[in-house]
Formats: C-alpha cells, structure tokens, sequence
C-alpha cells in the first residue's frame, strides 16, 4: 500500500472540498473493493476521504413521490432485510442476497457497490497491460483470457464487465442516483451512470471530478414488479462468485398477459445491460416461452463472443426465458436454494 | 458522536472497545484492523489467510456484525466496538459455539477456525438460517482448505436447535 493521507469528513460539502483538492482523492466507506485494489498498488490514492461519519448519507426514508431512499453508506446487508425493500422492491433484496458474502455484505455499502471496479484478471495485475488501469498500454483480455468478460457494448480498448449484482436490480428497477459535487445536487437516471468503455475505458460512470453519490432512490412506479420477478445468477460456483452472466427480470401482469416489463443483464458488459426493445417485446403478449424468446434475442441482438466467452451468448439467452418464466409465475430464484427451479 | 476533523499521514488517535475493554491506539492511516490487531496487540487468534477478502479467516464482529478485517483500516474504527475470537468466552466459559466445534470435531488443521467460530457466531445472531442448506450459504464467506464443512455446518446446526431457531434435520 502506497503512503497516502486521511481526511475524515464531517459534511458532505467537506468531502466534497477534500475529494475536489486533489485528483488522486478517493473516497472510502466499506474499503471492500478500494482496500483491496489498494494492497495490489492499483489504487494509488494519495488521500482518502473517509466518509462514513456523515449523517446525511445514512438511513433508509420515504421519497415524497412514494418511493424509497436508500442513502449512500446503508450496507448491502441492511438493504437486503429492510422490509420496506422486501416488500415493495424484493428483486434489488434478491440480487443483493446472490453477490458476495455476509461479511463482504456488511461492510460494503450501497454508494460504494456502484462505484466497485472491475473484477477482470488484467485490471487486477499491475505487470500486465490495461487500458482501464493505464489508458493507452493495451488490452490483455482481447486475445488473453476471456471467460468473465463482456460479450456486449465492448469496445477494442476494452472488455471488461461491471461486478455488481446490486446494480443490475437498480438498472431492472430504473433507480435515480442522487449526486453532490462542487457545482451543487443532481439526480442520474440509473441507465446513464455507468457507461460503456468506448475510447475512456478508465472511466467506469458519468461522475465528474469532485462529485459524489448521496443516495439512491427507488421509484415508487417500481412497486408495481413486487409480485413478478426473479434474480438468476449463473456462475462457476453456487456461492460467493462473480456472475458469468446474471438476469434481473421483472413482470407487470394482466391475467395472463404483460403489462410491462423489465429486464437487465449483469455480467456481460460494462455496464448492467437493457434495452427498450426487448422490455418492448413482452408488453401485450402472453407470458410463454415464445414471447420470452423474442425479447432475449432482441436483448442479445449483436452479441459478439471472444475465444473463451462466446458460450455466455447461448447461456444468456437461456437465463432470460427461465428467469421471465420464474417471474411470470411468481416464484423467484432463492438466493440459498441455488437449484433452479 | 462528533466528527473531529482530521488531516494527514501521521498517526491517528483512536479509542475502541476491544473485547470489551475500552483501548486508546495512534495507528497509521495504512494500517489494516487485521495487522492492528495481530502485530499491534498481539491478538494472533484472528487469522490472516489471503488478506484480500476471500477467504473469511479475518473474520471478526464489529458492533456486533461479521467483517473481513483485512479490508478494513483501523484508523477507521474509532468508537467502534470489535469483538475476536479470544474475547467470545465469558468468565472462563467458552461460547455455546466454541464447545459445540469441540464437540463436532469441525476443524482439521484450525486455522480457518476462528474465522468460522466468529462467522458463525455472528449466523446464530443475524437469524436468517433455518436449514442446512441456509447455514452452508451463509458460512459461504469461509473457507475451509481441510475440507471440515459437514462439521462446521454439525456444530452450527447444534447451537441453532439448543436455542429452538431451528428444527434438527434427518442426517443428510
């Protein structure tokens, strides 16, 4: 680990003030992933700002508009068991439940969850080229191993995937990231906060320097999927893995047919992956396997396989149809029973 | 509890309780809770297996929740309350789970265990297992290279029935 300083904010407006004086400034709460990255020299931060004495960015509250306000320090765990989240908005529990471990849950927090980096080996090892980690030495995953990697919105700088279970029930669920930085609060629709690598590949989101996230609000209009949804993981391992690929499907149903729907992959790109035409697809149509089928091609629509990941494209397709056939008939995947039903 | 602004590379006062007795440390802000406590205090019960997260052998409670010590820095700490597998007995009596490891035989080399014992303490308290199969998913934060499994998930089950959270199952 590299010397670096430590700034124990009191104030949001004070994080805000030490993480904009420096470039090199990071931001810690639950450590999991920034600790880590650090003991591999591939965070180099030269202060970090401990935030977790901050008030106003703890607590779960009511959102005026009748939904849910998750603060930036709330654990994974304490998400997960909320009963208002249990409830209303089961699936992001779901999700939450199929990443990590107890311990890894209890200290990683729900800012922090969106913020983690990229599990890719490469990225992970400094003697090894990574545009990501040094923008311009190359991508060793392109030609390298491949199996975790992306098999949509890649690009030849890069192929890394986002890690986050959390996120990919976010992205189903269309969150509002609340963000506070030097030029005062704005709110990120959830599917324009990560972004794809392109040509910045070091750039993981849209937060601009000196900004920060303060919460994340769950709409109320997302209630309407409580009864109808599944998280599908599928891995190397029953537990304690990365995705290989991961469906959060959600279901708004009329007798037998769709009233709306939702649906995001975790594991396969950069970011957690929707389209509009795929969700689309499924409204009006009854809830069967065909119906389900159409949407997972249009979803999968240009998918491109690299040497030791292409399977994931047959294997994505398969978890689409199986996790909307799990929500079309309410009975989601159980994050501890990993047979899938 | 107030925020006292602090700024710097140098060491850093902090007041914790540690196995229920109030401690005041300087720690170096790159100093993890895991080296605090094995180097520092001499506390080398808590294990370091890979010191990146992975392996649960760190595992101790914070505040009453299980954590990897090894990705948590100690300067971090202050005020919090850290309990390690030496302060789980209580006047001179181990833990329900520490006899119940005994008794099961759930170990084989040990040095995951104390990381299980901390792990598991904290399953008993959280609730959330009510099967076999919920115990192993929710120990899937330790690991064990010996391969003691079906005895940790045997003495965790024991402590889980003595205190009626969970209904004994036929041997599987």
């Amino acid at each position: 680990m590299n010397r670096f300083s430590y700034h124990r904010a009191s104030t949001v407006e004070d994080a805000i003030r030490a993480l904009s004086a420096e470039p090199a400034a990071r931001i810690i709460a639950g450590g999991t992933n920034l600790v880590d990255l650090m003991k591999y020299d591939v965070e180099t931060p030269s202060t970090l700002v401990d935030v977790t004495r901050i008030e106003a960015l703890k607590g779960i509250g009511e959102t005026r508009g009748g939904g849910l306000r998750i603060g930036a320090l709330v654990p994974n765990t304490t998400v997960a068991y909320d009963e208002r989240v249990t409830e209303r908005f089961p699936l992001l529990a779901s999700a939450i439940l199929a990443g990590a471990t107890p311990q890894l849950r209890n200290a990683a927090t729900t800012g922090g969850n969106l913020n983690q980096r990229t599990r890719c080996y490469y990225f992970n090892d400094k003697l090894t080229p990574c545009n990501k980690r040094e923008p311009g030495s190359g991508c060793s995953a392109i030609g390298g191993l491949n199996r975790i990697h992306a098999i949509l919105g890649a690009s030849e700088h890069c192929i890394a995937t986002h890690p986050s279970d959390m996120c990919v029930g976010l992205a189903a669920l269309a969150a509002e990231i609340h963000i506070a930085g030097p030029a005062g609060e704005r709110v990120i629709p959830f599917a324009d906060y990560h972004r794809l690598p392109g040509d910045a590949p070091e750039r993981d989101n849209t937060l601009q320097p000196g900004e920060m996230v303060v919460a994340v609000v769950l709409p109320e209009q997302a209630q309407a999927y409580a009864g109808h949804y599944s998280y599908l993981k599928l891995r190397d391992r029953l537990s304690y893995a990365f995705a290989l690929v991961s469906v959060a499907a959600a279901l708004e149903m009329e007798g037998g047919s769709i009233a709306s729907a939702r649906l995001a992959l975790g594991g396969v790109a950069h970011k957690p992956w929707r389209r509009a035409e795929a969700e689309a697809a499924l409204v009006g149509r009854p809830a069967d396997e065909a119906s389900f089928a159409v949407a997972a091609d249009l979803l999968l629509e240009d998918a491109l396989g690299h040497e030791h990941n292409a399977f994931k494209i047959d294997l994505a397709r398969r978890a689409v149809i199986r996790a909307l056939s799990q929500a079309a008939a309410g009975t989601p995947q159980s994050q501890t029973d990993k047979r899938i039903a | 509890m107030p925020v006292h602004a602090i700024v710097g590379t140098q060491t850093v006062p902090i007041d914790i309780t540690l196995n229920g007795e109030s401690r005041s440390l300087d720690v170096s802000p790159a100093t993890t809770l895991l080296d605090l406590l094995r180097h520092d205090l001499a506390l080398t019960g808590t294990k370091k297996g890979c010191d990146h997260g992975q392996c649960g052998a760190c595992t101790v409670l914070i505040d009453g929740h299980r954590i990897n010590s090894c990705l948590q820095l100690a300067v971090m700490q202050d005020g919090k309350e850290i309990t390690t597998i030496e302060g789980l007995a209580r006047d001179g009596a181990l833990h329900p789970l520490q006899s119940a490891f005994i008794e099961r035989d759930a170990f084989q080399c040990g040095y995951c265990t104390p990381g299980q014992i901390c792990s598991g303490v904290a399953l008993i308290e959280e609730g959330h297992a009510k099967s076999r199969e919920e115990i192993r998913e929710h120990m899937s934060g330790n690991i064990c290279r010996c391969g003691a499994y079906p005895n940790i998930v045997d003495a965790i089950e024991d402590v889980l029935v003595q205190r009626g959270q969970f209904m004994k199952e036929a041997a599987e």
